[in-house]
């Protein structure tokens, strides 16, 4: 009954003004239709292009810095390196082959970051087995308390790990745990737990029933289901949570602080917290020494984003 | 190096293999029981680790917080109230709280009405340009405070007058004639929380926009179809139609970022340390806990901190059971 034309995915954006659809004779009194792929009109594109810009150009700050020498990065603004690039002399890759081993920062970040990958790793996998066994049980087993115990985790979503620094800290030295990787691993699978069940129990939740029923009637085990049907149709689930965790775990500075602290073991946002204070001597190795601290975070995120936004929309938190 | 890179590679094989063969156990255990016993014991075996986790890490310390914030500094003696009397009614700590205030109702209030401006504004582009933009935007939310801290020296930071700005800030003033100003140390205004909040703002804006985004796109067509027909323009197609159906994401966004922000620790311990006037909840506690080594205004601050979270807690469950009626 309408006689709208919708500017559809294709319609070119170079249309006057206002003519698009005011022009066309079938349109009755309407008002015009100013959304959808396409329309943007030129105010729109430049306040996204600043916002963009504002997005990039701290970065691009860093990343320039971390390539120019000492000498350059303190005699003028990085933004004077892109107006003459040519100008060579200012140019150096030495920042990084000194931040990535031993140097007058006193920071060995390519030890830290190391390290971070030891925390990293297994802090990210064994939670996700131990997470996924607790999911099935509320997801597909029928016990006593399970509504209970399963809100008790929902609120536990929010609640902020400084509750748990202190107590775990009097804990840990009382095990002479303090300073060691297993410290943080511990900690980490017990911090990420909540949010671990909380998204493979929603997803597993959302998968067909009458798969499971009809396993059961063949006879299998709960384990074996478990096994055979339930990990594999969730993998999607287990990557959101594997994403979220990794970056968790990496970006994390307070707990490593805490329980890993300065020494030898320490990893790399610590090592470059520590960093930040640097006046003297390597003080120039601090932009390149951010890039080492972030480049895995990032190429982690951009390769498997779907995932991160798919377990973000299904309503993930952290406390 | 070798030796840890080994020690890691045992923690994952053996973490892993070691879970694998604790299930397999506990299953196998759980089996040997006849019956009804058998049903009754399996979710625990299967939910029991998971358990045990969360209350080693989460539950035994939250108690254990409460207790020891009505006890003294190292924990020998109860005091009463004495903590929570004592930090309300300094004068510091109340500052303190001001800013903790400032941060949860400035930080996810923009990162809201910036992701819906991004949101918005972007789903006008072509496909491709759209994807790029939000790539862009979206990015920050992988680094770390530190890093991001890192990151903003190039615009923040600031050398001597008289000597070169590195700082894009420093240089703007520069090229008005002015001197340079040490950014984090101007508390007029709250100036320089503000530029803290910045940083915040900034890693977090992506994830606002990726939930509003998706929500927007999820509006039906015809009801802003039903708008135009009546000759509703954009601005009023937006806020009377859009805004309303996208409103419960609006909501879960604000209150997840406002989690976060209410333990902000990272922006602040890493930029200024809590100096000049900008320090925070979360920096206070670290500080109560390593610098003065005072464990019962630390367990208070937390427990304070907790007090504060309640309503959102309370929200959550709420919200769960909402969606788990609807399943």
């Amino acid at each position: 009954m309408t006689t709208t034309i919708q500017p559809g995915a294709g319609t070119p954006d170079r249309q006057p003004e206002g003519k698009d659809l005011a022009d066309t004779p079938q349109v009755i009194r309407h008002s015009k239709a100013k959304s959808g792929p396409g329309s943007a009109s030129l105010g729109v594109r430049i306040v996204l292009l600043l916002l963009c810009l504002l997005w990039v150009v701290p970065v691009l700050g860093l990343l320039i810095s971390s390539f120019r020498t000492r000498d350059a990065q303190f005699s003028s603004g990085w933004w004077s390196a892109i107006a003459n690039p040519l100008d060579f002399t200012q140019w150096t890759m030495s920042n990084y082959s000194q931040v990535l081993s031993d140097n007058q920062s006193g920071v060995n970040m390519g030890q830290a970051f190391v390290n971070s990958l030891i925390v990293t790793i297994p802090a990210t996998v064994i939670p996700i087995l131990i997470a996924a066994f607790a999911a099935y049980a509320f997801t597909f087993m029928e016990w006593k308390g399970r509504d209970i115990v399963f809100v008790l985790i929902v609120g536990l979503l929010v609640v902020p790990n400084q509750v748990a620094l202190l107590p775990i800290l009097k804990l840990y030295n009382a095990l002479g745990l303090n300073g060691q990787f297993i410290a943080v691993w511990l900690a980490h699978i017990g911090f990420g737990m909540p949010l671990a069940v909380y998204i493979l129990r929603n997803y597993m939740a959302s998968l067909p029933r009458a798969v499971i029923e009809s396993a059961k009637i063949d006879g299998a085990s709960h384990f074996t289901t478990f096994w055979r049907l339930i990990m594999p149709m969730s993998t999607p689930a287990l990557a959101s949570f594997a994403i979220f965790q990794f970056l968790w775990v990496w970006n994390d500075l307070l707990i490593s602080l805490i329980f890993l602290g300065r020494g030898d073991n320490t990893i790399a946002t610590v090592a470059l917290q520590g960093m930040q204070g640097q006046t003297g001597q390597g003080r120039e190795l601090i932009p390149s020494a951010g890039f080492v601290t972030i480049i895995i975070p990032i190429l982690v995120f951009l390769s498997l984003q779907r995932y991160f936004i798919r377990g973000m929309t299904s309503g993930a938190v952290k406390g | 190096m070798a030796i840890k890179l080994i020690n890691a590679v045992l923690a994952i094989v053996g973490g892993i293999g070691g879970a694998m063969i604790l299930f397999w156990i506990l299953n196998k255990l759980a089996e040997s029981l006849r019956g009804k016993w058998e049903d009754r014991v399996k979710p625990w075996m299967f939910a029991g680790p998971a358990i045990l986790a969360i209350g080693t890490y989460l539950i035994f310390p939250a108690l254990q917080t409460i207790h020891d914030s009505f006890a003294n500094d190292q924990t020998t003696a109860y005091v009463g109230l004495k903590n929570y009397t004592d930090l309300l009614g300094e004068k510091d700590f109340r500052n303190v709280l001001v800013n903790n205030l400032l941060w949860i109702i400035i930080v996810p209030a923009l990162t809201v009405i910036f992701g819906l401006g991004v949101a918005v504004l972007a789903d006008r582009l072509q496909p491709r340009a759209e994807k790029l933009a939000k790539t862009v935007i979206f990015l920050p939310m992988a680094i770390s405070m530190v890093g991001a801290a890192t990151i903003w020296r190039s615009i923040y930071e600031y050398q001597p007058v008289g000597t070169p700005q590195t700082g894009l800030l420093n240089a703007i003033m520069g090229l008005f004639g002015r001197d340079p100003v040490y950014w984090y140390s101007v508390d007029n205004l709250k100036l320089n929380s503000l530029l803290l909040m910045v940083i915040l703002i900034w890693t977090q804006v992506g994830y606002s926009m990726v939930l509003l985004s998706s929500a927007i796109k999820a509006v039906p067509e015809d009801t802003i179809e039903a708008g135009r027909i009546d000759g509703a323009g954009e601005k009023r197609i937006f806020f009377s139609i859009v805004v309303p159906q996208i409103w419960p994401t609006v909501v879960t966004v604000f209150i997840t970022v406002l989690i976060g922000v209410m333990k902000v620790f990272d922006v602040v311990f890493v930029t200024t340390n809590g100096n000049y006037n900008t320090d925070v909840v979360g920096r206070r506690f670290y500080a109560e806990m390593f610098t003065y080594r005072n464990f019962g205004y630390a367990a208070t601050i937390v427990v304070l901190l907790m007090l504060a979270i309640t309503p959102v807690l309370v929200y959550q469950v709420r919200q769960f059971r909402r969606e788990e009626a609807n399943r």
